[in-house]
């Protein structure tokens, strides 16, 4: 990646080393045997026989946490590329490795999470089969764009295993195009993460009016690109801690600024968009829907006190929690309209149907499952490929 | 095809409307609907209006054999207000038994007139089946057999159309009664191509839908040829599908539910009629999409809870008994079925309940301890920093 400003001089990256084997690839392990088996199971028998979804509950966690929430997790890789080649602050340039990294491995699994969810899964080709496509389909863009982008960061973040293995000549054949890659890796999940909004936009009154708006494509960038940051900031406080390296507090620290506000961004037009389309009070009745509200928005709000002032922003623990609050924030306005505020069936008192859902053991163990190989995954290559930035060695 | 049917001159329009008595937008809705049951590419509707609106009338003459009228009868009371007095005014009906006020003698003279003037250029409608046992002597007009009729009239006509299940094939007259020893119908009532040993278009049903058959003579007007027909005649835009592809109650056969008796529950609730001896899996005609009566597409024999007959195939309808389970020709039903209760979902189980608990507690109690950690580090960092610059200062 050649395209960085010469004046910023980073650490190359290097692999961490140590051992493969220790309590939590162990533990990650098992998860995913564990999670093996139900899919085994699941593919055999069918959906029916492992998770709870039914006609009015299409959509699960396997939708709503490992796809939608998981691929908004994973949008640490397109954040931090945008910070560091549109706005040009190479200063950021050593998170953008291990920020792809978590990003491919989120990507990956959530593309691969969608066929677990599909119940006639061996037609997915169809979806990408020109005679059987819908292109006026929101599913068919977030479909196709996510395929893409996948592919588009297996080829950015190629030439981490060019340097492992000196592949040197596909490396430099690699980094003349690059730019174009990259440029696709921005622009990619900015309209698919939209997209995701947008598969509740067509849902219509099915979803809570403190939910359904037509802003919905813009809450669900905004907040993706927010989210990316607190990964950022997340996986940074968590890989130094994990493998006892020094954290580079002076990346962080002024990410964490980028990162609030864009959070500010986010809140304006959606507390906006509430007043506007008058939805704001049914926030203030006694509903399992107002509930999640209140949580959802304390855990948007809360890190400006967290991480308010430039002090607190320079430790650690502080940013560490910051960003746990705002994925958790994010994660919660994907669940809210998918599961938690959606009724597929309105009113229930005519209809007499009245459709329930929450996950089954089997179900929440996949899901477990799948982040269990992204800690397990991130593990590995970490350790055995250049990712992380070489640790400083500094005198005592 | 280019053309649109704004292109249409207005001065014959408003020449139309004068001789058409019928205002001109019901005039080119009426050759928007024709085009589009031809299944025309758009645009193909000005071509119609211009070919209705200037060509000169065809004549047509409409021979009646071994039927009960029918087919007339459904052309003419069609409830669109202006479908009689358009075919009447599209074509030159110059003999047809039920409408002419001729009588006789002077009937069969108009006969022989337009076939001399139009001889070549005619259109020759047959509706009813023709007999052919004993020589044909079981229908006769005017002294001549329907055989000897047909095949004059046929001789000099541009296009035979023959209309009506009984005109396509024989229709309800050739049904083998059932008595023992019986194997033909008691006169040998045969269809249009059979006794000319030649294909002529058909458009079979009982009655067929007048749209049809206008809709082939429009054809006929507009590219002066007849429209693409399969083996037996039958045009493709009318009969190319089966009645099961598009009948709205096909999902309920996908799905498994069936009407199993008259009036029952499911009888009631609109399900399949399959199981009551519904032969639209084996009949083609397009009576779901067009429907009769342009009232829309929920009237016919299906939408109104009778089981499809066959009345336009040759071999099931008046053949097959009406309770009989129709013949799957391209559909085989499922081998399983999807279940009829809906599952609504049963809430949290004490398992899944406990393991998500147990997860969010094992995250928060991680993200605590990493937190705890990270501060601790920070504050001996500081420390560390608090004592380094001390002894600065002090220098």
């Amino acid at each position: 990646m050649s395209t960085h400003s010469s004046s910023h001089v980073h650490a190359k990256p290097a692999p961490v080393g140590g051992p493969l084997f220790n309590a939590v690839t162990l533990i990650s392990g098992v998860l995913i045997l564990t999670m093996a088996v139900i899919l085994l199971v699941r593919f055999v028998y069918g959906l029916g026989s492992v998770t709870a979804l039914n006609d009015g509950y299409p959509w699960g966690i396997w939708i709503a946490v490992d796809v939608v929430i998981g691929s908004a997790f994973a949008c640490g890789g397109f954040s931090v590329a945008m910070l560091v080649y549109i706005f040009n602050k190479g200063e950021y340039h050593p998170l953008v490795r291990p920020a792809l990294l978590a990003s491919l491995l989120g990507y990956t699994l959530a593309g691969v999470g969608v066929i677990f969810d599909l119940g006639r899964w061996w037609n997915v080709w169809n979806m990408f089969w020109p005679g059987s496509v819908n292109p006026n389909s929101v599913m068919f863009e977030v479909a196709v764009c996510i395929t893409a982008y996948i592919m588009v960061m297996w080829i950015e973040f190629a030439p981490t295993f060019f340097e492992k293995f000196g592949m040197d000549n596909a490396k430099r054949k690699l980094s003349k195009f690059m730019f174009a890659i990259i440029a696709l890796g921005t622009l990619l999940p900015m309209m698919h993460q939209s997209s995701l909004g947008t598969l509740l936009v067509v849902m219509g009154e099915q979803v809570h009016p403190l939910w359904q708006t037509p802003t919905l494509p813009a809450l669900y960038l905004l907040s993706a690109i927010t989210m990316g940051y607190a990964v950022v900031l997340f996986e940074s406080c968590l890989a130094s801690a994990a493998y006892r390296r020094s954290i580079e507090m002076h990346l962080l620290t002024p990410l964490a600024k980028v990162m609030l506000g864009m959070l500010a961004a986010f809140l304006i037009l959606r507390l906006g968009d509430l007043v506007v389309r008058g939805a704001l009070p049914r926030a203030f009745g006694l509903s399992l829907e107002a509930v999640f509200f209140w949580l959802e928005m304390l855990c948007f709000i809360a890190p400006f006190f967290v991480i308010g002032s430039a002090a607190n922003r320079r430790n650690p623990a502080k940013l560490f929690v910051a960003g746990i609050l705002l994925m958790l924030g994010g994660a919660l306005l994907r669940l809210n309209g998918f599961l938690i505020a959606y009724q597929p069936v309105i009113g229930v008192e005519t209809s007499g149907v009245n459709f329930s859902y929450f996950p089954t053991l089997p179900e929440l163990l996949v899901t477990v499952g799948m982040f269990a190989i992204e800690v397990f995954a991130y593990i590995v290559i970490t350790r055995r490929f250049p990712v992380l930035p070489r640790e400083e060695v500094k005198p005592a | 095809m280019a053309a649109s049917i704004f292109e249409v001159d207005r001065e014959s329009l408003s020449a139309l409307e004068q001789r058409l008595q019928m205002p001109r937008r019901e005039f080119l809705q009426f050759c928007a609907t024709v085009a589009a049951t031809l299944g025309l590419p758009a645009g193909a509707e000005a071509a119609v209006a211009k070919a209705v609106e200037s060509a000169q009338r065809p004549s047509v003459i409409w021979l009646h054999f071994q039927e009960c009228t029918g087919c007339s009868e459904s052309l003419l009371r069609a409830e669109h207000p202006t479908i009689e007095k358009l075919i009447l005014d599209v074509i030159s009906l110059d003999y047809h038994e039920t409408l002419m006020v001729a009588a006789g003698h002077q009937a069969e003279a108009a006969r022989k007139d337009a076939m001399k003037a139009h001889k070549g250029k005619y259109v020759l409608v047959v509706e009813g089946a023709i007999p052919t046992k004993e020589n044909g002597i079981y229908c006769k007009i005017g002294g001549h057999t329907a055989i000897d009729l047909l095949k004059e009239c046929a001789a000099d006509a541009a296009a035979v159309i023959a209309i009506g299940s009984c005109a396509s094939w024989g229709g309800m007259p050739s049904t083998i009664p059932s008595l023992a020893g019986a194997d033909s119908s008691p006169t040998g009532a045969s269809g249009v191509a059979e006794v000319l040993g030649k294909p002529v278009v058909t458009i079979p049903g009982c009655p067929p839908n007048p749209y049809n058959f206008l809709a082939t003579v429009v054809h006929f007007l507009t590219f002066g040829a007849l429209p693409p027909v399969d083996k037996l005649g039958r045009p493709l835009f009318a009969y190319g599908r089966l009645i099961h592809e598009s009948c709205e109650r096909r999902a309920h056969f996908d799905a498994g539910r069936f009407a199993m008796q008259f009036g029952d529950e499911g009888h009631r609730k609109g399900y399949c009629l399959y199981k009551l001896g519904c032969k639209g899996p084996e009949t083609y005609a397009n009576c779901p999409t067009l429907g009769f009566n342009d009232v829309g597409e929920s009237a016919w024999p299906v939408a109104c809870g009778h089981p499809c007959i066959g009345c336009s195939e040759k071999g099931v309808g008046f053949q097959k008994p009406i309770h009989a389970v129709a013949k799957m020709l391209n559909v085989v039903p499922p081998t399983q079925y999807p279940r009829i209760s809906e599952d609504v979902g049963k809430g949290a189980s004490f398992a899944s309940a406990a393991a998500l608990a147990a997860i969010a507690g094992a995250a928060a109690g991680g993200a605590v301890m990493v937190a705890k950690n990270l501060g601790l580090s920070h504050q001996a960092a500081e420390l560390e920093k608090a004592k380094d610059s001390k002894p600065k200062a002090e220098v």
